[in-house]
Parts: C-alpha cells; sequence; structure tokens
C-alpha cells in the first residue's frame, strides 16, 4: 500500500475504529487482503495501539471522576535520560498520560482520581516522594471540551437544508 | 427556437401586473422533493449541492477578527485587491491561466452572480445562448431574464455525459452568441479532459463563440486534475471561467465568488456589478483570502473524503442493482434507474414516501438526466450507508 494510502487508511480507522475491510476497500480502490494485511502488520508494529471507545463520562452520574495536570520538574539521570523516571511514573495507574516537554519543566503528567483530595494525596504521596522529582504543580481539570480530536459536549449538527441544486 | 431545458410546466394564469418573462419561467422542479423531505422526520438526504463540511476553523476566524476589527465597509466594485491578486496566482498555479488581476478578475456574490453577469454582459435580446446539459438550474432562466435565447445540447451516459464538437456544431446558427458548461458537472459527476477540450475550442473559435466556463467544481477532481478550457491557446480571450469558494472551501453561505476573463468583458461585467450589486460583502472576501492563503490542506482533507466517499457509493450502487458512471468530479453520483421501470420523478417521490431516502430526480437538470437520479455524497459515511441499506430496501420491494 503507498504512503498516500496507508495516511488515508489510518485517518479512516482514527475516525471510525469499526470501519469494516471491506467498506475501506472499496473507499481506498486496494483489495480486501490488502486492507487486512496492511492493518494486521500496522498492528503488529504497534503503529495502530489500541481501538478504545472515547467516553464522556460527564454523561454518567454518580461517576465522579476528577483529572489533574501536573508539571514535573526533575532531575535527569546519567544515561538514560529522562525515560527512567518517566517509566518509574507511569507505571503508576492513577496516571493517565505522560509528556517529556520543552520549556519551564520536564515532565507534563496527568492523573486521573476519584477526588480532588485523592488526586492531592497521590502527588503528595507518590509522586512528589520519588528521588529525581524536585518540584510539582497540580492544575485540576475543571471541564473537557475536546479530547484527542473530538469536541465532547456540542458535536456540530448539519444545518443545510435537506434539498438544494 | 426557444428550446427550453426546463421540464416542469408553465403557469396557467397570466397576472398583469408581473413581468411576462419572469411569468414564463416555471418555478423550480426542486421545490415539491424540498417541501416533500422537510416535512418529515428521519429523513437522509443526499439532495444536498453543498459541502457537508463546515467552512475550516481558520478561515471563520479570519471573518469573525474581520468584524471585530470593523471591516465593515463597501470595498472597490470589483473586489478587495489583495483577493484579487491571490485568485491570480492561484489560477496561475493551479490551472496554468493567467490573470492580471487590476483588470481581469471581478469578485462576484457566489459564481450564482458570475452567471448572470457573464450572460447580461454578453447577449442581446434575441441571442441564442447554448447550454450543454444536464447541467445547475439557474443558467436557462438566467438567460431568459436577460432576453436570450436558451438553447439547450444533449449528452449521453455513453458519452459520459460530455460534450462533443459534434453536438455542439449541430445546435450552432447565426444568432449562437456563446456557450456554457460546467465540469466537474452537476449533476453528472463528470469532468472533460484537455483533449476534449481542445475539439471544443476548435469549433468555439471557428464560429466565434464565447464560453462560460463554470468551474466551481474544479478543485473536486478526483482522477486526474482539472484543465480548464481557458488554458488552451488562444481562448482565454474568448472564455470567461465561474468560479468560487462554495464548494471547495465549503463557503455557500458566505456568498463568494470570482469571475476570470478578457478585460473588455470584465468590465462589461463589473459595470452591471456595480449598478446592481455595488460589491461582494466585505467579510467574505476577507475570509476568502485566507481560504487561498491558508486553507489549502483543509481543502485536501476534504477532496480526499469526497473521494473516498465517491468509491464508496458508486459500488454500492453496483451491488444494489443500479448502474453508475464513475463521477470523476463535483460531489454527485447520478445512477441510472431506468431498469426499475420507474421514471426518476416516480422514484424520488416513492423512495423518500417509503424510505425516506431524499435524492433529486435527473430530469430537474435537463431532458439528458431523465433516467438517472442525483445523489450527493456530500454527506457522512454513516448517513450513505443507511441511505444505500434503505434503497437497497426499496428496490428489492419494487423488483
Ligand atoms: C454548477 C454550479 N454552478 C454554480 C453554483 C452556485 O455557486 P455559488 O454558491 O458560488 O453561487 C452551484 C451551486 O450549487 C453549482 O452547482
Amino acid at each position: 500500500m503507498d504512503n498516500q494510502k496507508l495516511r488515508e487508511l489510518l485517518h479512516i480507522l482514527e475516525q471510525n475504529s469499526r470501519r469494516s475491510p471491506e467498506t475501506i476497500a472499496t473507499m481506498l480502490e486496494v483489495s480486501v487482503e490488502e486492507v487486512k494485511e496492511t492493518i494486521a502488520k500496522l498492528e503488529e508494529d504497534k503503529t495502530i495501539i489500541k481501538y478504545p471507545a472515547i467516553v464522556n463520562w460527564d454523561k454518567i452520574e454518580h461517576n465522579d471522576i476528577v483529572y489533574a495536570m501536573i508539571d514535573v520538574k526533575v532531575t535527569p539521570k546519567r544515561d538514560v535520560g529522562f525515560d527512567d523516571i518517566a517509566e518509574r511514573i507511569y507505571r503508576f495507574p492513577e496516571v493517565q498520560s505522560v509528556y517529556l516537554m520543552s520549556g519551564a519543566y520536564d515532565l507534563s503528567v496527568v492523573v486521573v482520581g476519584k477526588s480532588m483530595r485523592e488526586v492531592a494525596s497521590f502527588v503528595s504521596a507518590k509522586l512528589s516522594t520519588l528521588d529525581s522529582v524536585l518540584s510539582t504543580a497540580t492544575h485540576f481539570i475543571l471541564k473537557k471540551y475536546k479530547h484527542d480530536g473530538v469536541i465532547l459536549e456540542k458535536p456540530d449538527d448539519d444545518k443545510r437544508m435537506v434539498v438544494s441544486p | 427556437m426557444s428550446q427550453s431545458s426546463s421540464p416542469t410546466t408553465k403557469p396557467t394564469t397570466f397576472n398583469p401586473r408581473l413581468s411576462r418573462i419572469i411569468q414564463e419561467i416555471p418555478p423550480s422542479g426542486i421545490r415539491k422533493y424540498f417541501d416533500l423531505a422537510s416535512t418529515m422526520e428521519g429523513v437522509i438526504s443526499l439532495g444536498v449541492g453543498e459541502p457537508d463540511f463546515v467552512t475550516p476553523w481558520n478561515v471563520r476566524e479570519a471573518g469573525i477578527n474581520s468584524l471585530e476589527r470593523g471591516f465593515t465597509s463597501y470595498t472597490s466594485n470589483s473586489g478587495m485587491m489583495e483577493l484579487r491578486e491571490e485568485i491570480s496566482r492561484y489560477l496561475s498555479d493551479n490551472f496554468q491561466t493567467h490573470y492580471e488581476p487590476a483588470t481581469e478578475v471581478v469578485i462576484t456574490v457566489g459564481a450564482s452572480e458570475g452567471i448572470d453577469l457573464a450572460i447580461r454582459s454578453i447577449i442581446d435580446p434575441g441571442d441564442e445562448v447554448l447550454i450543454v446539459e444536464p447541467c445547475y438550474v439557474s443558467y436557462d432562466p438566467v438567460i431568459r431574464m436577460a432576453g436570450g435565447v436558451p438553447v439547450t445540447i444533449q449528452t449521453t451516459l455513453e458519452n459520459d455525459f460530455t460534450l462533443t464538437p459534434e453536438a455542439l456544431e449541430a445546435k450552432i446558427t447565426p444568432k449562437t452568441k456563446g456557450l456554457i458548461f460546467c465540469f466537474p458537472n452537476n449533476p453528472t459527476g463528470s469532468i472533460m479532459t484537455e483533449e476534449e477540450l481542445k475539439a471544443i475550442a476548435q469549433v468555439a473559435v471557428k464560429h466565434n463563440l464565447i464560453i462560460i466556463s463554470d468551474e466551481i467544481y474544479a478543485e473536486l477532481t478526483y482522477d486526474g486534475t482539472h484543465s480548464s478550457i481557458a488554458a488552451l491557446p488562444g481562448m482565454k480571450e474568448r472564455t470567461i471561467v465561474l468560479s468560487g469558494f462554495s464548494k471547495s472551501f465549503a463557503m455557500t453561505g458566505w456568498r463568494i465568488g470570482y469571475a476570470a476573463g478578457p478585460e473588455d468583458i470584465i468590465s462589461a461585467m463589473v459595470k452591471i456589478h456595480q449598478y446592481t450589486m455595488l460589491c461582494a460583502p466585505i467579510t467574505a472576501q476577507i475570509a476568502a483570502t485566507e481560504a487561498l492563503r491558508h486553507g489549502m490542506d483543509a481543502k485536501d482533507r476534504m477532496v480526499e473524503s469526497y473521494r473516498q466517499r465517491r468509491n464508496f457509493v458508486v459500488k454500492a450502487f453496483e451491488q444494489i442493482g443500479l448502474t453508475c458512471h464513475t463521477p470523476k468530479g463535483a460531489f454527485y453520483a447520478f445512477p441510472c434507474i431506468s431498469n426499475t421501470g420507474m421514471s426518476a420523478e416516480e422514484f424520488a417521490e416513492n423512495l423518500i414516501l417509503d424510505q425516506k431516502v431524499a435524492v433529486v430526480p435527473g430530469h430537474v437538470f435537463g431532458e439528458s438526466g431523465r433516467n438517472h437520479i442525483r445523489c450527493s455524497y456530500a454527506t457522512s459515511m454513516d448517513n450513505l450507508e443507511m441511505a444505500i441499506d434503505r434503497m437497497d430496501k426499496f428496490l428489492s420491494k419494487n423488483r
């Protein structure tokens, strides 16, 4: 599959990972086998990692989840740089994502918990006590508007007239 | 020798208060399906002649920002110079046509106004204008309103709904002033290659015809690249290119387009435009400038998505038993329904009543579309899949 089609295939799956190989094959003008093989290869080499659903948890009642974004300053270690401490941090199940950043701090860590208190205690007890961690700044997320390219609150509805020339 | 392309019947009672010309123009053939579809719940519409995308955000933002900064005035009649310069550069980079921004480009209120200006600037009462059909619904009435005589040239599925030099030559009379066509075409999705256009250009030169080339769908070309007849040797001086931002940049509601052509015709068009429209809206002009400067990636992504959906619907129609030639541009499929035993009108009406899928019957766009229905694939893949399912059910019932 050429590079252009490969990109298109990934875009299609990113939009809707449940689109059938048959439909994708038609859309891209290639054979079903080629689509299946390519997807298998992409899964194998971890280009495609997983097919999760994007959930708007705010719609679930009594679903108390708080997210916090934490700026972490660390001292990098000889030879392994930031990788070691990043791994120490991302192993915690409370941690949703970890990014190495340029600028004023080093790691951006997203932590999830049932309450602010739970998140705060994770930060003070687990995160800031790690050897290489110099400082942390915690920002709680108040509302999610858009997540991974998807607008959560009000998807654009079709405003067009039903029939037009 | 008026050969109307409008199939609907004329109103029977004459109202002396109203212009005769206006009363003789039949009501729009699309109205009926619009009325049907808009009174029903849960309709999936393949009847929409505009993109399903909203205008790219950076373009919308440019419009908002211009309002905030107080750009609320008229512009020069021909349109803002920066926009005309961007258009000139864009046309030259993409279609190898070269226009002087100061004298050979005018910004219009959509290609719609461009069609009107082009016709009015070239004809006198009684002049004949050839229309290649099936085609967009406004050509015929606009010619009539200008006192001209529309003469239709039919095209066929066998020729992929393209214009042949023989068909063109057959309709030329001493009164023929010009020719209007649109490729990529609404409703057929057909395109014309450079070779095919060369043959048409020869006839145009031989009979001294002015060509109005509606290229509003130029960017939405999926197989090969768009060729403009104006790029052929000797053709710029006799061609008016009409285009705009509605389809390529999903900007239908902004009402912004342009015409490019030889100086004498453009200045005649500007004359009409300055007295009837004054200028195109400034907000839209600023947004369109942003579209040409920073909107190409967004445009390319939309084109990619249309191409994928085109591939899907054409195959799906074949699978449910409707022959469908491959549309190479625009966002319409034009399957043939003659094997169902229904007329396009019956098909469209029964389909919406029975399965709540709205399509537009081909005859609305001219006689040559009689056995076809226009299905716009400017709607989501999920909608397309559902629409095909429902049409399959409809066809099984009526087999
Ligand atoms: C062939 C053709 N020409 C012109 C137009 C009008 O475009 P605009 O929005 O630029 O007036 C349309 C719109 O549907 C069209 O299909």
